[in-house]
């Protein structure tokens, strides 16, 4: 098992290596940079601007050495804890990714509860009741929740909460927590407002994850094993519980892996419709104003974030599965 | 049963033979139906298939009949895409009647009146139930450019002279919503096919060479593959399409968006070729290729691929919705298309503060239309998929 993990971590090193640079050439492919368009936005509103200053932040933050020294320096910089300056905000990128990348990450492993929670039972009663009404209800619903974009669904709870209730549920907190320090009050309210983009963000995850399910009980359910613990008697539940849903729940753990990546691309999208405070928002301005240390460092967190997700999946993975361990494979 | 010796009367008994001639393999041979059957090429037996499955067929028709819309939308739509009308800015949907105080007209539209509630500043409004404007059908109305290739002027369906026809109200230029999602069609769903076909290629390219020749190719093939997918989707389409350059023409953007979601998605297609091929490259006949001389390229597109193309192209029809949610979600957040391109994403950017939406709720109809081509597209993927497994 030491012996796996080790493996595993020494794998994440070349991969997130490789993102780095990926990310690095995204940032870096616009035309121009940051400075030359500060100047611009500073001229147009007819402003002057003193070109040693633009000369010495030029110097400063390196925008005139070559791309490979920027880079080496902007990874070397991540590895010690410093993110790079971001432009747009005038502050160290840590301070500004902060608080919305501990949101971010909270929205995700909530969404991944709920996602489980309401697909596990789902799954099973679907399976169980294969060609049931309640089967064909149950996959229609579900069908319907993976057609419909989440930043739809997201419009639509907005826009019923005000027609229905009249009150407005965007955002994370109420407002008047928005700038205080954390609190047990603002912990609560956070809480209260949690539920809408989490219901919102795992709606099609959850319908995926239980046609998969379904499909993958309906095939342990056949399997001889199943039929010798029927035939010596053993209640219907039980009999479910100790065997097929074992073999199931395997492929519950390795879906993290996949179901992490697109969580978080819906909460990105899904939180700029609702004006959360995650990092969906931040990351659109900074790419939209290229302020490249800000957006680099946003896309390397959210790929890091999977990259670790499907990391822990695939150790959950190895501790369940006796298979994994001792041939110390992945099942992705 | 048979006759004993010492039985006379079995001698009374006809001895019965068949005058047609012997023909040994009767047994073997087919009725018309069976022959039909063994005989059928893989493609029709994969249409036989799929013709069982109901709401595959269904969807497939939807679909068919929203591709075949895209080659006329200028005269499915009531209006010009861009026709403004200045004095309906924000007019709600217009309801067809049949019956005016109930006197049958046919289908009709009751004229509105316009007033600016001084209070709020709210625009309000009515029915004026007095003017009655019949629709008028395959009529001349607003006029278009036909591809670019002719100017006319006929429409399926157009509004009485001096009346209004918003099926599905307005937008805040006084723009007619429904024509607007008719021409939308055009660019949100070929995006989807023009997008699949590139990663369709991309994928069967890079899967194919990296499961024909295995060893090095293939692992940096893979890790290349895992490292992409490791990617949270949007928020690498949004990078790559904050790149595209703002100076671009719309449709160097439209192409340029195109690439970009295909860019991502070939991958899970390049992994089922892969592992598809890694097995058939062992097979007898794809040795017998080898030896004859044919080279790589002949071998992989002529002998191995053929033999599951049926496959992937289901698995490549499940992957167009997620095409064309990618663009509609980008357009929605405006760094995607943008104006004066119409598509179902930008006519939602439209509605992207919940403000207008609360006053305004016509403005995420273009949802709709949205919804169903992707169940549409769902339903018909895993009857195509169905239907392409051989052993079901």
């Amino acid at each position: 098992m030491i012996g796996y993990v080790v493996h595993r971590l020494l794998i994440m090193i070349p991969t997130l290596l490789a993102i780095s640079l990926i990310v690095f050439v995204i940032i870096e492919l616009p035309p121009g940079d940051y400075l030359e368009s500060y100047v611009a936005e500073l001229e147009s509103q007819g402003e002057s601007v003193d070109p040693k200053e633009i000369e010495f932040l030029r110097t400063q933050y390196g925008f005139d050495k070559p791309a490979h020294q920027r880079y080496l320096h902007w990874l070397v910089g991540m590895v010690q804890g410093d993110f790079g300056y971001s432009f747009e905000y005038r502050l160290p990128v840590s301070e500004v990714v902060g608080d919305r990348l501990v949101l971010t990450i909270l929205i995700s492993i909530a969404t991944i509860l709920f996602t489980w929670i309401i697909a596990f039972p789902i799954g099973l009663y679907s399976a169980t009741h294969q060609y049931s009404w309640g089967d064909y209800g149950l996959t229609f619903i579900g069908l319907v929740g993976l057609a419909t974009p989440n930043f739809l669904l997201a419009l639509i709870l907005l826009y019923l909460a005000n027609v229905v209730f009249g009150t407005s549920i965007g955002g994370l907190m109420d407002p008047q927590y928005l700038d205080q320090p954390w609190s047990l009050d603002k912990v609560l309210s956070v809480l209260a407002h949690l539920w809408i983009p989490v219901v919102v963000i795992g709606t099609s995850g959850t319908a995926a994850m239980i046609r998969r399910l379904r499909a993958n009980l309906l095939d342990e359910l056949q399997k001889q094993y199943v039929v010798t613990a029927r035939a010596k008697g053993l209640p219907q539940f039980r009999l479910l519980i100790k065997y097929p849903l074992r073999m199931a729940i395997n492929f519950f753990v390795a879906d993290i892996g996949s179901l992490l990546p697109s969580i978080i691309s819906g909460a990105e999208l899904v939180a700029i419709v609702l004006s959360l405070p995650t990092t969906g928002p931040i990351l659109i301005a900074a790419l939209q104003s290229q302020d490249m240390y800000l957006a680099g460092s946003f896309l390397m967190f959210l790929a890091t974030l999977t990259v670790v997700g499907v990391l822990i999946s695939d150790l959950a993975l190895a501790a369940l599965d006796p298979r994994i361990r001792l041939q110390g494979g992945s099942t992705r | 049963m048979t006759d004993g010796p010492g039985t006379g009367a079995a001698a009374a008994v006809e001895h019965y033979v068949s005058t047609e001639p012997f023909d040994p393999r009767a047994i073997e041979a087919l009725s018309p139906e069976q022959e039909r059957y063994y005989l059928a090429s893989q493609w029709r037996l994969m249409w036989w298939k799929l013709k069982r499955h109901r709401l595959a067929v269904i969807s497939g028709g939807f679909l068919l009949v929203m591709y075949a819309s895209i080659l006329v939308s200028e005269v499915l739509a009531p209006y010009n895409l861009h026709t403004r009308h200045v004095d309906s800015i924000y007019a709600p949907p217009q309801s067809i009647h049949l019956f005016d105080r109930g006197r049958f007209v046919g289908p009709f539209v009751y004229g509105t009146t316009y007033r600016l509630n001084m209070e709020n500043l709210k625009r309000e409004y009515t029915e004026n139930t007095k003017e009655v404007y019949p629709l008028h059908f395959f009529c001349s109305g607003d006029s278009y450019d036909f591809w670019g290739l002719t100017t006319a002027r006929l429409h399926v369906v157009c509004p009485a002279a001096g009346g209004t026809l918003f099926i599905l109200g307005t937008d805040r230029l006084g723009r007619d919503v429904l024509s607007r999602i008719i021409y939308g069609a055009r660019i949100s769903l070929t995006i989807g096919l023009i997008g699949i076909t590139i990663s369709f290629v991309l994928g069967m390219t890079i899967g194919g060479v990296a499961g024909y020749y295995g060893g090095w190719v293939d692992m940096i093939v893979q890790r290349l593959i895992e490292i992409l997918q490791s990617f949270p989707q949007i928020p690498l389409w949004m990078a790559l399409s904050a790149v595209l350059p703002v100076t671009w023409s719309p449709i160097l953007i439209y192409f340029g968006i195109t690439v970009i979601l295909a860019m991502i998605d070939w991958t899970g297609l390049a992994r089922a070729v892969r592992s598809k091929l890694l097995a058939l490259r062992e097979e007898e006949y794809c040795m017998a290729a080898q030896l004859m001389g044919a080279r790589p390229g002949r071998i992989i597109g002529r002998h191995l691929m053929p033999g599951f193309m049926s496959h992937l192209i289901a698995s490549a029809t499940l992957s167009i919705p997620t095409m064309i949610l990618g663009e509609t979600a980008l357009s929605f957040l405006g760094i995607g298309l943008r104006p004066p391109i119409t598509s179902w994403g930008v006519l939602l950017s439209e509605a992207q503060n919940i403000n207008v939406v609360a006053l305004y709720p016509w403005l995420i109809l273009p949802a709709v239309p949205v919804v169903l081509i992707i169940l549409a597209f769902s339903f018909f993927g895993d009857g195509l998929r169905d239907a392409a497994d051989p052993y079901k």
